[in-house]
Parts: structure tokens; C-alpha cells; sequence
């Protein structure tokens, strides 16, 4: 097992590997899902196109 | 490859390998995760903060491979105006910028400890700064006008101009006096890094690759529907205009 708190404190070097890691799970869950959001509003809009579509017809 | 260059067999294929890919990269980044920060020891200079090496290498990689895409896809939508390549371009610019931005967050938080300092303008981190610039360039003249063609033209031209960045950024490190220290895995002579510490690294390299494969297949597959959605909402807008009232 390891020691939680030393594996926290990192050497003394937490408050620079900690941040690094939050900034890459940050930023890489922020594109992730960017893409998702975009995706799904694209899907709804073309949705919303084909029921008018039928209303129409 | 030019079989895949027809939007509807790409949607396809896209639709078949996207699970895969995410399944692949969520186990990539759990593997590279326990490498990076459990399996994998101190270094005997860096001490701990070389944790930060498996994050801020596997970005900077991946930002320039980024940027090789956009060119490459800049250039055929250029040359072969193919439609594919014009929203490849479209796709890859915010990865890219992410990845670059990431690359320097965490370059600077390991300066500070080993350097003694967040940010210093020297060759590589002046021409990785360019880099993000260049590709917040891109993004904005893909919008900046009316009519879409104009904006890709522009956009591409802006991205193959950009590439002569590509080399300065790899070779700046030898070119000139930098803090930064020379290349350690591609070398004449093999990487300079003890196995123990190459592994998480690649790992964690294959997981950024992975990821960027879905994010920017997932991004052309957006850029393709919204494609179909705007003609049919000209074709709608056509059909109003042309009925007698």
C-alpha cells in the first residue's frame, strides 16, 4: 500500500504536479465535450427541421 | 485512403470505430494515469515534479502533430478543393490550440520548481507561444467572413504559411541557447530515459493520440451535420420564397 499522504505531497513539489494534472483533466474533458455538446444540439436542430418538414406536408 | 474521402462512407466508418476509440482511450488514461502516478519512480534530479514530464510531453506532441494535420488538410483543400479536407482543417484547429495550451500551462509549471521561473522568451517557448497564436488565427478567420469559402481559403493559406513554424519549434532547442533542454526520445543515438520512465510516457502518448483521433473524428462528423443542416435550411428558405401565397 502506499502512503496516501505522502503520495499527496508529492517530494514538495504538490503544488505544481497537482495543478499540471487538473489542468490536463480540465482541458481535455473541456474538448471532449465541446465536441459532444455541438454534436447533440446539431442532431436536435436537424430533428427539429425534418418534424417541420412533415408539419408542413 | 482516397476511398475514405467521400463524406458519407467516412460518417460510416466514423460511426463504426468511434466506440472502440473511446473504450481505447479511457483505458489509455487509466493505464497512463497509474504509470504516470503510481508505478513509476522519482527522478533522481527532478525528484517527483518529472510526474509532470508524462502530461506536458505526450500535449506537445500531439499539438504538433495537430498543426501537421491542419496543414496537410489546408493544403488538399487548396489544391483539390476536396470537402473533406476544408472541415478536417475546421476540426482539428481547437484540438490543437488545447493541446498547445496545455503543453505550456504545464511546461511552465515544471519551470518554476527546476528553473526557478513560470515562463522565460527563449527559442522554444517563444515559438510554442506562435504556435497557439497560430492556431487562434486560424479559428478566427474561418469566421471572420460572410461567405464560408472565403474564410477556408484564408484560414488554409494562414496554416500553410504557419508550418515553416513546425521545424524552428523541433529544432530550436539546438539552433540556439534555450533554458529548454535538447530532444531526450528522438535521437541518433536512442532515447536518453531510463525504461521505468518511458513507459508511462508512451502510454500516456498512445492515450493522447487515441483521444485526438475521437475528439477530431467526433468534431468532422459535427461539421458534416451541420453541412446537411444549413442546405436544409436554404432549401426550406428556397421552397417559402418560391410558393404563391
Amino acid at each position: 500500500m502506499i502512503d496516501l499522504g505522502s503520495f499527496l505531497a508529492m517530494g514538495g513539489y504538490a503544488a505544481y504536479v497537482w495543478p499540471a494534472y487538473g489542468a490536463g483533466v480540465v482541458i481535455l474533458a473541456a474538448v471532449w465535450f465541446d465536441g459532444l455538446r455541438r454534436r447533440r444540439a446539431v442532431e436536435r436542430a436537424l430533428q427539429a427541421v425534418a418534424q417541420s418538414r412533415e408539419n408542413d406536408a | 485512403m482516397h476511398r475514405f474521402a467521400n463524406p458519407g462512407r467516412f460518417l460510416r466508418l466514423a460511426n463504426r470505430i468511434q466506440p472502440w476509440l473511446k473504450a481505447l482511450t479511457a483505458l489509455g488514461f487509466l493505464l497512463g494515469l497509474y504509470l504516470a502516478l503510481i508505478g513509476s519512480p522519482p527522478d533522481y534530479q527532478q525528484g517527483e515534479t518529472v510526474r509532470i514530464m508524462y502530461i506536458h510531453v505526450p500535449s506537445a506532441w500531439m499539438a504538433l502533430l495537430a498543426y501537421l494535420i491542419l496543414g496537410l488538410a489546408s493544403a488538399s483543400a487548396l489544391i483539390w478543393r476536396h470537402p473533406l479536407a476544408d472541415i478536417a482543417a475546421e476540426a482539428i484547429s481547437p484540438i490543437g490550440a488545447a493541446f498547445t495550451l496545455l503543453a505550456l500551462i504545464t511546461g511552465s509549471l515544471w519551470g518554476k520548481p527546476m528553473w526557478g521561473t513560470y515562463w522565460v522568451w527563449d527559442a522554444r517557448l517563444t515559438s510554442f507561444l506562435l504556435l497557439f497564436f497560430l492556431y487562434l488565427g486560424h479559428m478566427a478567420l474561418l469566421g471572420a467572413f460572410d461567405d464560408r469559402g472565403r474564410g477556408q481559403r484564408s484560414a488554409a493559406v494562414l496554416a500553410l504559411v504557419g508550418l515553416i513554424n513546425l521545424p524552428i519549434i523541433k529544432y530550436s532547442v539546438d539552433w540556439w541557447n534555450t533554458l529548454h533542454q535538447p530532444a531526450s526520445i528522438a535521437r541518433m543515438d536512442g532515447p536518453s530515459i531510463d525504461p521505468s520512465m518511458l513507459w508511462p510516457l508512451f502510454t500516456m502518448a498512445a492515450a493522447f493520440h487515441v483521444f485526438l483521433l475521437a475528439v477530431l473524428i467526433e468534431r468532422m462528423r459535427t461539421l458534416l451535420l451541420e453541412a446537411k443542416l444549413r442546405n436544409q435550411r436554404l432549401a426550406a428558405f428556397d421552397r417559402v420564397q418560391t410558393e404563391p401565397f
